[in-house]
């Protein structure tokens, strides 16, 4: 992880000779390179030569997504990709990079399979993504954990492998871009804003935290009402400014659920997720239906 | 049937490993639904494809699915016929695009294929003639195939396909029973397609009647969608009802072209909307800007010109 961070923040601050802003990675490109590498397209992109003094005032963001993703779907996927446009839009930011966070098996859901076969389905999933990628920590502790502390980790992670710490650590003026502190922000979509509500799911001390110290990315979702959710919350009003509603312009529902469902009786899932996830999913037999043979 | 065939259940046996004998009623049903009847079809779907999305490319599995798990049908393939240029739709980019996007959007199905018959034809086709063209071209092969390959020249299994075809419909033409066996072309679409029937001018109603009672309707339409309706509000399409099948989506798929190429206008990520070669192919050839919105505006869509031309004569 701290190795990967700081490749991360090295190819922010050196950018090379990349495409514009929103271009991606060519094929080629994909597999030579691990996702983090200054060579390797979109996070290069975002700060490529064409903007670099615009993209070198923003603050960089890593977006975190912490779910089952059981199994991780083309919706997931889309979640990141409306949030990072969202934030890029804002002027304000720049996404760095993204993480998806499966939670550990101890969460207890129903139907959940095995957090080896959830991450390795992410790995592929991010096989062809050149800024997201999977991170096994949360799933791989002996018990589940609240996100809170899953953004708490990876925060001090990012921190730790700042290329430059030493510089701000002394207040020297001579760091490159101290003022690009990068932050990390929970990605979600609108019904995990929702879910904040529900009584004795989330600690309001936790809530609190991830709002004032992190801050959220909502991606809004077909029957929700994001606004409503943060209005309908005192704390979630308070720190609404660190709130970014971000909108999905082609909505596209995949639940996991309704791959689970089709996937148990016998239905096509083909471009609800990427192949290489079914592929395994039929090399596992992941989640036939009970009854099936 | 079902003592007829008993003969073969040891071998059954031995073939499924691990089915409970219990099971074995079942196998046998399913053994002798499959050697019966069974409609090959072919799906079609025509369109713009302007660009293909990961929802066109749905519908066909959501049909498929549907048709084999009816019992009736066994659906073989499906062919993606991108319109012809002579369309003149607002923003449609040129079908030598189209073609390539939707070629590269199927290469990793193993039954979808792409057609360039419609595509490059110099004037606009109707859907129904692109229908026809589609089911004549399935006849002759099965010509073809029938002269050139042994196999389906087994006297036996020939005369009882022409037994049973005489005995369940009489009144087709001798004609007719030569072709029993040929997969039948229909016509895959989304909701949309089905409610612009009722658009003035669009379609010819001739076109319509050939459309529903010569090949058959597959329609997706999404949970709550009044489809129903539709059909039961328009006469023919209501006459022909048993050959228009209705197919639900329960999950909201809203990956229209149009807001595909919206969003490409805004700078905005279309990854995971449409497959990756078909997003690397937009890209690099930076198919859809501002420019190519503006194609055709004001032109008349090539049917509405073509029935006024009809109407004046």
């Amino acid at each position: 992880m701290q190795i990967r961070i700081h490749q991360l923040l090295h190819a922010v601050e050196c950018p090379p000779l990349g495409s514009v802003l929103g271009g991606t990675v060519r094929s080629n490109e994909r597999s030579a390179h691990p996702p983090w590498s200054s060579q390797s397209g979109r996070v290069a992109a975002a700060a490529s030569v064409n903007v670099p003094d615009k993209m070198k005032s923003r603050i960089p963001v890593v977006l975190l997504a912490c779910g089952s993703f059981n199994p991780i779907t083309n919706m997931h996927l889309r979640l990141f990709e409306v949030a990072r446009d969202h934030l890029h839009q804002t002027g304000r930011y720049q996404v760095i990079g993204g993480i998806i966070s499966p939670v550990n098996d101890n969460y207890g859901k129903k139907d959940l399979v095995a957090a080896r076969h959830r991450v390795a389905m992410a790995r592929l999933a991010l096989q062809t993504s050149d800024w997201i990628q999977v991170d096994p920590w949360e799933s791989e502790q002996v018990q589940w954990m609240e996100t809170v502390k899953v953004l708490r980790h990876h925060h001090s992670e990012l921190l730790r492998s700042l290329p430059w710490k030493e510089g701000l650590d002394q207040g020297k003026a001579d760091s490159p871009a101290p003022a690009a502190v990068p932050e990390l922000k929970l990605l979600c979509g609108a019904d995990v804003l929702k879910t904040f509500q529900t009584p004795n799911l989330w600690k309001d001390t936790h809530i609190q935290e991830i709002v004032e110290k992190f801050g959220l990315v909502c991606v809004d979702r077909a029957g929700h009402d994001p606004k409503g959710y943060i209005l309908g919350s005192p704390i979630l009003q308070r720190y609404q400014d660190n709130i970014h509603l971000a909108r999905e312009p082609v909505q596209n529902e995949i639940s996991a659920t309704y791959i689970r469902r089709a996937l148990g009786q016998g239905q096509s899932v083909k471009y609800l997720l990427p192949d290489a996830v079914i592929a395994y999913i039929k090399e596992h037999d992941l989640y036939a239906s009970p009854g099936e043979e | 049937m079902c003592l007829l065939r008993s003969s073969i259940s040891p071998s059954l046996c031995l073939v499924k490993r691990g089915v409970r004998v219990f099971r074995l009623d079942l196998q046998l049903q399913i053994l002798s639904m499959e050697n019966s009847e069974k409609t090959e079809v072919v799906l079609l779907a025509c369109g713009s494809f302007n660009p293909i999305t990961n929802m066109h490319l749905r519908l066909f599995e959501l049909a498929r699915d549907y048709m084999n798990g009816t019992g009736k049908y066994e659906v073989i393939k499906g062919i993606i016929s991108p319109v012809g240029d002579a369309y003149k739709k607002k923003g449609l980019i040129s079908a030598h695009h189209r073609v390539i996007m939707a070629e590269l959007a199927t290469r990793n199905s193993k039954w979808l294929e792409v057609d360039t018959w419609e595509s490059l034809q110099q004037d606009w086709i109707e859907t129904a003639t692109v229908l026809r063209h589609h089911q004549e071209k399935l006849e002759a092969s099965s010509c073809d195939q029938q002269q050139d390959s042994p196999v389906l020249e087994r006297p036996g299994r020939k005369r009882k396909w022409a037994e049973q075809r005489q005995d369940c419909s009489q009144k087709k033409s001798l004609e007719q029973t030569k072709t029993k066996g040929v997969p039948k072309v229909k016509l895959l679409c989304g909701a949309d397609l089905l409610e612009s029937f009722g658009v003035p001018n669009l379609w010819k109603g001739e076109d319509i009647t050939k459309i529903v009672g010569d090949y058959g309707l597959i329609c997706i339409t999404r949970a709550g969608n009044d489809a129903q309706k539709f059909i039961y509000e328009s006469d023919v399409l209501w006459k022909h009802q048993n050959n228009i099948h209705l197919v639900n989506e329960w999950i909201t798929n809203d990956i229209s072209s149009t807001k595909i190429r919206r969003a490409l206008r805004r700078g905005q990520s279309i990854r995971y909307l449409v497959p990756d070669l078909v997003q690397e192919y937009i890209e690099k050839h930076s198919l859809y800007s501002s420019e190519s919105e503006e194609r055709n505006v004001g032109v008349i869509l090539a049917p509405l010109q073509r029935k006024t031309a009809e109407a004046d004569t």
